[in-house]
């Protein structure tokens, strides 16, 4: 049982050896899956982004989708109206969700706790509200990409799929990377620590306040550029889908939930749960939402940390490590067993 | 020049007021108890000097400096450390992690330095062999332990002690009282919360009772526990 952390280096080579299977996705898989995939990379890197908020700096926001619906708008209009190339037009979209996040974090930020949730959400609705407004983007009912951006992606239909599989996979693999050295670093030790007790980081010189503006800028790029990619797969821009509050927020919610929030794993395992079941469940229509809201219930009820969490108890050991150890040389006083030797013991009856 | 010089100091919760204009001092290298009967303001005092709370009224002046609206993580790097009361571990994080926090965070250090730190810090008291751990999975003597070595990774100037013996038996008490003896020796002012008396008596230089928000008693602690109001408020005699 103890001997569980022998897989430790099987299953993290079998990890990144299925990440780099993926980077040729588009020479391994067919369009369908491609198209599938896509989707994945896209919901990971919402849920990494929501995890990174709600998990680690408490900000628990349910206007994720504003992020996205900007980021999505912003590539319209850049590519159909501006006519930017739509490779650059994703990267200006992430710059445009930035902007839009800087006066949003003004605002929101003033809130704490469930008025900051319900802040974040007024402020993803008043950005739908707005889009459907402005001149030119198809108003209220929303506008298709013109086909001279989608041939921009690609001559064939199969090469504007590689295309977009690969904006989306570069995406998913920016976020990953972004998340888990700043897990790795110094701020990330402390959004750690702001994790399991708040108070007890700020009094230990966890800067809190800079800890989550930082995350709060950080995440906002990415979900445009999550929006960006979504819109070239869909090829269409609509206030209703483009800043969908269920799709991009509440499902993102459900995933992290489930997979585990406050870990890097869990937003990975919980997203690949939820194509494995709406692949499964696709043809009990809306009953296949129902279980997944059933299922992200019964795990705040019962195992708070999620699927990663249970598996963390039996495995003992982190599949992404993040977490930091002491020196060799102190460490290896502490291999002979519990009571090494050189350890000093204080004595329960000290001298006066 | 004192370390702390507290002025004046008033803290209320809507119409609820806890400490009630406080004047207090603390010399470099002083060990002060503060005792007083639940709800004389003991854990509000420390609130207000750590900077979970902004005082209603008055000043907090720590090495000359009025850090009353200071945040709490800057008064920690400015070497302010403090213990909870009821002990609030990084629980999902091993126990030498919840002391690097506090090295490389509250005491600024470069990543090995911190990590030299961490290591002394848990030597010192006595959790080294525990390093490993989730926080969570600690007993009571351990997290109090816990409490007290986060709190020195950051070198204090100023430690802060909420009830570090409250809940433990003789023998753990006298155990924890042995590191806090060693902390002071390494040049750290100490105020010190306590219901165990005894544990106070055998540290403490001076002793202040609280009662009602303001000060009851200040001076040395055989004279100040012998004390009719202080007998009559806080031991019920």
């Amino acid at each position: 049982m103890a001997k569980l952390t022998s897989y430790a280096a099987p299953l993290r080579g079998l990890l990144v050896l299925g990440a780099v299977a993926l980077a040729f996705g588009p020479w391994l898989f067919g369009g369908v899956t491609q198209i599938f995939l896509t989707q994945f990379f896209c919901m990971l890197v919402l849920a990494l982004m929501w995890n990174l908020l709600a998990g680690y700096a408490d900000i628990v926001t349910l206007g994720q989708h504003g992020f996205v619906g900007v980021g999505a708008y912003a590539l319209y209009g850049f590519t159909a109206l501006g006519g930017v190339n739509p490779f650059v037009a994703v990267l200006l979209a992430g710059l445009v969700a930035f902007l839009v996040a800087i006066p949003t974090m003004a605002l929101v930020f003033r809130l704490r706790a469930v008025y900051l949730a319900v802040g974040t959400w007024v402020v993803a609705e008043a950005l739908m509200l707005t889009a459907g407004k402005l001149p030119g983007l198809g108003q209220g009912s929303g506008a298709s990409l013109p086909v001279a951006v989608a041939r921009m992606l690609g001559a064939t239909p199969s090469a504007r799929f590689a295309s977009i599989y690969w904006l989306a996979f570069a995406l998913a693999l920016a976020a990953f990377l972004t998340t888990y050295l700043l897990l790795r670093s110094r701020i990330g030790l402390g959004l750690t620590a702001m994790r399991d007790n708040e108070e007890a980081a700020g009094a230990m010189g966890v800067d809190l306040r800079r800890a989550r503006i930082l995350c709060f800028l950080l995440t906002a790029p990415f979900l445009g550029v999550a929006g960006a990619v979504i819109t070239l797969q869909k090829l269409r821009v609509s206030p209703m889908s483009s800043f969908s509050v269920n799709e991009w927020t509440v499902f993102v919610i459900f995933n992290v939930v489930i997979g585990g929030i406050g870990s890097l794993e869990g937003p990975i395992l919980g997203t690949l749960l939820f194509f494995v079941l709406r692949d499964h469940l696709a043809d009990l229509g809306p009953w296949h939402l129902i279980v997944l809201g059933a299922l992200s219930i019964a795990t705040m009820l019962l195992e708070p940390r999620g699927l990663w969490g249970l598996a963390r108890r039996a495995l003992n050991f982190d599949l992404i490590p993040v977490s930091r150890a002491p020196s060799r040389e102190f460490a290896a006083r502490f291999q002979g067993g519990p009571t090494p030797q050189g350890e000093r013991e204080i004595s329960a009856h000290p001298a006066e | 020049m004192n370390l702390v010089e507290i002025r004046r100091l008033s803290k209320s919760f809507g119409g609820l007021s806890v400490i009630n204009g406080l004047d207090l001092q603390l010399g470099e290298n002083e060990i002060l108890g503060v005792i007083g009967p639940n709800g004389a303001g003991k854990t509000t005092l420390f609130n207000l000097i750590s900077g979970v709370h902004a005082p209603s009224e008055g000043s907090i002046f720590y090495r000359g400096v009025d850090i009353g609206r200071a945040q709490a993580w800057d008064r920690c790097r400015l070497g302010i450390g403090r213990t909870f009361q009821v002990p609030r571990p990084y629980a999902r994080m091993s126990v030498y992690e919840n002391v690097l926090v506090a090295a490389v965070h509250g005491g600024g250090l470069s990543s090995r330095a911190a990590r030299k730190e961490a290591e002394q810090a848990l030597d010192l008291t006595g959790l080294a062999r525990r390093y490993a751990e989730p926080a969570g999975q600690l007993t009571l003597l351990d997290l109090k332990r816990l409490e007290l070595c986060r709190a020195l990774a950051i070198r204090p100037r100023l430690l802060l002690l909420d009830e570090i013996a409250g809940g433990l038996t003789d023998a753990e008490s006298l155990a924890l009282l042995d590191i806090v003896r060693q902390v002071h020796r390494r040049g750290a002012a100490i105020i010190w919360i306590e219901h165990v008396l005894h544990a106070l008596r055998r540290l403490a230089s001076r002793l202040v009772v609280l009662h009602g928000g303001g000060l009851l008693a200040d001076g040395d602690p055989e004279a100040v526990l012998a004390d009719p109001r202080v007998k009559a408020v806080y031991l019920g005699e």
